[in-house]
């Protein structure tokens, strides 16, 4: 063992520093291995078994049954770690997995959850993130109850947090059983168990501060395996050494081909895509028609819904309750966005370079041009076809691959590309790695603030106030457990895609609490009933909206979706908490004192526990 | 409230209002005139959402910290 001088907060550097190294060895070795002639099963366990038990380590090193390291890592998280943090906690599946497909299938538009998901740390950062520090809560609703008083405000807040991460949660389950049974090669519902399995390890023994630490390791390799493969390709296509400069040179040459292979004129004929089903041929170029009014009210109302979903996110608002001070909230919110740009920079220029190996005719992977038989024996079409990811289907019938005759699901521009780019299996192992901490990351986060709400504030708070603190953990290791089962459970029925349930789980939040959160810092006139009509009104409007819009056959008003379903809940929540604090009375000195109190940095937490 | 707390809060704010309008011009405005970035040459609408706008919040919300912090400590309420 090495020997640390100090604790292991002030050897952060080395402890990490070392982990990156040996995990960079250990993708080495596999490499070797590789060429040893060991077989691809072999290496796609080994790379799931080595980093998850890596995690599992650092889940069971971190227990405590100390109620501060359990809710909040004991505030002594250093703001560039608690930034990793977040970063891991808040890119999920949808992010590692989905975002570069959705980049290659529906350009531009689609970028409009780039600019939310990064633009909504603003909001963090300077509405509300530092002020919770200081205000010393466990949990969001902790927040909600204290601000507002009372149980009903405590308890609405727990239940829209419940929902909003549980449709979340779900959708990570789903993405690591989708990743682990894909890489191990067992059975999608299996996978889904052992991705639970791995999640409440990190988590159970230790909660937040087991989490911190393993959301830490898992961001580390999320970032390794999602950077290494677009660098490879962009130097083996000859674009240049660093992706994010050399991606417009090759946005370029994507372009020329755009017009040479019909993308956006040549649409798969109504047989094919019947055929096809939910698989998606390229059918608009990476530019295409952004000017009309729609279009423009559709990019505008996504990018707010995500913002102001992520400013409402309890997994990820709870992040900063573990920095050392305001300050440091208020940095590690830069910190955390730096972190996760790295990610989001990189993604356009992943979806470019699959596109080049792809359709470029100068490429020797491209497949569009090339016969359908030639095709077909690919190593790599063939095995993701036969999980349902793509589908080659003659529309014309000549024997050859036009660009509306190949279909796929976004989802394989990064579980596929090391394979279609020709690069070698370990690559794929590590991907695979990559999608599994950022799916089990996220997951650990959510639970975690399900848990946490429903034995803090529901249980303890509300149910047992006597209740002591051995008592209060057990009981959220419990409903980590229960939730958790839950959320395996639903996933294992395969509602939904990724990325709708994610994109739910936003507007959730934001209908329920943006404004409840915001108001309670920046209005001191707001009060319990507006606090509880805003988020009791919001959360209805925009649930009821997104039931008719999805399952009740209504058609979208001006174009609002069920992505969108926060434009609905947003408006509803603002109105009815602004008249409702209006006509009752104003807050009693007490509270209006601890919104000002919450307003300086110095001093001590508003709440003590 | 002392006036010094009260001073400080509107500093705090009109911070707080110079930051969310720098955010609303990137977030909202740019990309409602996106096509305006476009040329034949150029896809300007889609490096902003791809690279431009990410990278200036990024900046932003460093600058936001710095700045509030600096407001802070002129007040003595900076922690130690």
């Amino acid at each position: 063992m090495i020997k640390l001088d100090g604790g292991f907060i002030q050897n952060l550097g080395r402890v990490y520093g070392l982990y990156t190294l040996g995990f960079l060895g250990f993708v080495i070795l596999m490499a070797i291995f590789e060429a040893a002639g060991v077989s691809n099963t072999v290496i796609g366990w080994l790379f799931v078994a080595f980093t998850v038990g890596i995690y599992a380590m650092i889940g069971v090193l971190s227990r405590t049954m100390e109620s501060k390291q359990y809710y909040v890592a004991g505030r002594e998280v250093p703001a560039v770690y608690n930034g990793m943090a977040t970063a891991a906690d808040w890119m999920s599946g949808a992010s590692f997995i989905a975002m570069a497909g959705g980049i290659y299938l529906k350009g531009y538009p689609y970028m409009a959850f780039l600019v939310g998901w990064t633009g909504g740390y603003v909001l963090v950062a300077s509405l509300i993130a530092p002020y919770l520090r200081k205000f010393g809560c466990y949990t969001v609703p902790d927040f909600i109850g204290t601000r507002y008083g009372g149980n009903l405000a405590r308890f609405c807040a727990v239940v829209i947090l419940v929902v909003a991460s549980f449709t979340y949660v779900t959708a990570q389950i789903n993405g690591t059983g989708t990743v682990a049974a894909r890489a191990l090669q067992i059975p999608f519902e299996l996978g889904v168990w052992i991705g639970l399995a791995g999640i409440l390890f990190c988590s159970m023994l230790g909660g937040m501060r087991a989490v911190t630490w393993t959301q830490v390791a898992q961001y580390i390799v999320l970032i390794i395996a999602y950077l290494i493969p677009v660098f490879w390709m962009s130097n083996k296509l000859g674009y240049g050494l660093i992706p994010h400069f050399a991606q417009f040179g090759a946005v370029e040459r994507v372009q020329e081909l755009e017009a040479l292979l019909g993308v956006g004129s040549m649409m798969p004929t109504a047989e094919a895509q019947a055929e096809a089903g939910k698989l998606a041929a390229l059918k608009v170029g990476i530019n295409d028609a952004s000017d009309s009014l729609m279009a423009k009210w559709k990019f505008f109302t996504l990018v707010l819904c995500m913002m102001a979903g992520t400013a409402s996110l309890p997994h990820v608002l709870m992040r900063y309750f573990t920095t050392s001070s305001v300050k440091a909230a208020r940095q590690s919110v830069g910190y955390s966005l730096l972190f996760i740009c790295l990610l989001y920079l990189t993604a356009p220029a992943l979806a470019t370079f699959t596109k080049l190996s792809l359709l470029d005719p100068n490429v020797a992977t491209s497949i569009i041009g090339k016969s359908v038989a030639e095709v077909s024996n690919l190593e790599w079409i063939q095995q993701w076809s036969n999980v349902g990811f793509l589908k080659v289907v003659d529309g014309n019938g000549d024997g050859i691959v036009q660009i509306n005759e190949f279909f796929m699901r976004g989802d394989i521009v990064v579980l596929a590309t090391p394979e279609m780019a020709g690069l070698p299996y370990v690559i794929s192992g590590l991907v695979a790695a990559g999608g599994l901490a950022a799916a089990m990351s996220t997951a650990d986060g959510l639970l975690l603030a399900i848990a946490n709400a429903l034995s803090h504030d529901l249980y303890y708070k509300i149910i047992d106030p006597k209740a002591d603190t051995k008592t209060r953990l057990v009981v959220a290791r419990i409903m980590l457990v229960v939730i958790g089962a839950a959320g395996a459970f639903v996933a294992s029925m395969k509602l939904t895609g990724i990325l709708g349930a994610v994109a739910w789980a936003f507007c959730f939040a934001n209908s329920g609490l943006f404004f409840p959160l915001v108001l309670g810092v920046w209005w001191k006139r707001a009060n319990r009933a507006g606090a509880i009509a805003g988020m009791i009104g919001g959360f209805a409007a925009g649930a009821w909206y997104l039931y008719m819009v999805q399952f009740g056959g209504m058609t979208p008003w001006a174009g609002i979706d069920g992505l969108r379903f926060g434009m609905i809940g947003m408006p509803v929540s603002l109105v009815l908490m602004v008249v409702v604090s209006l006509m009752t009375e104003e807050p009693d000195a007490e509270t209006q004192k601890m919104v000002e109190e919450i307003r300086v940095p110095s001093g001590k937490t508003v709440v003590q526990q | 409230m002392s006036s010094k707390q009260d001073e400080h809060w509107t500093k705090t704010k009109s911070l707080t209002t110079t930051t969310l309008v720098i955010w609303a011009i990137i977030s909202f405005v740019i990309h409602w005139f996106g096509e305006g970035l476009n040329s034949d040459a150029f896809p300007g609408a889609y490096f902003m959402a791809g690279m431009g706008s990410q990278v200036a919040f990024a900046v932003l919300v460093f600058w936001f910290a710095s700045r509030q912090n600096q407001i802070d400590e002129e007040f003595g309420f900076g922690e130690k």
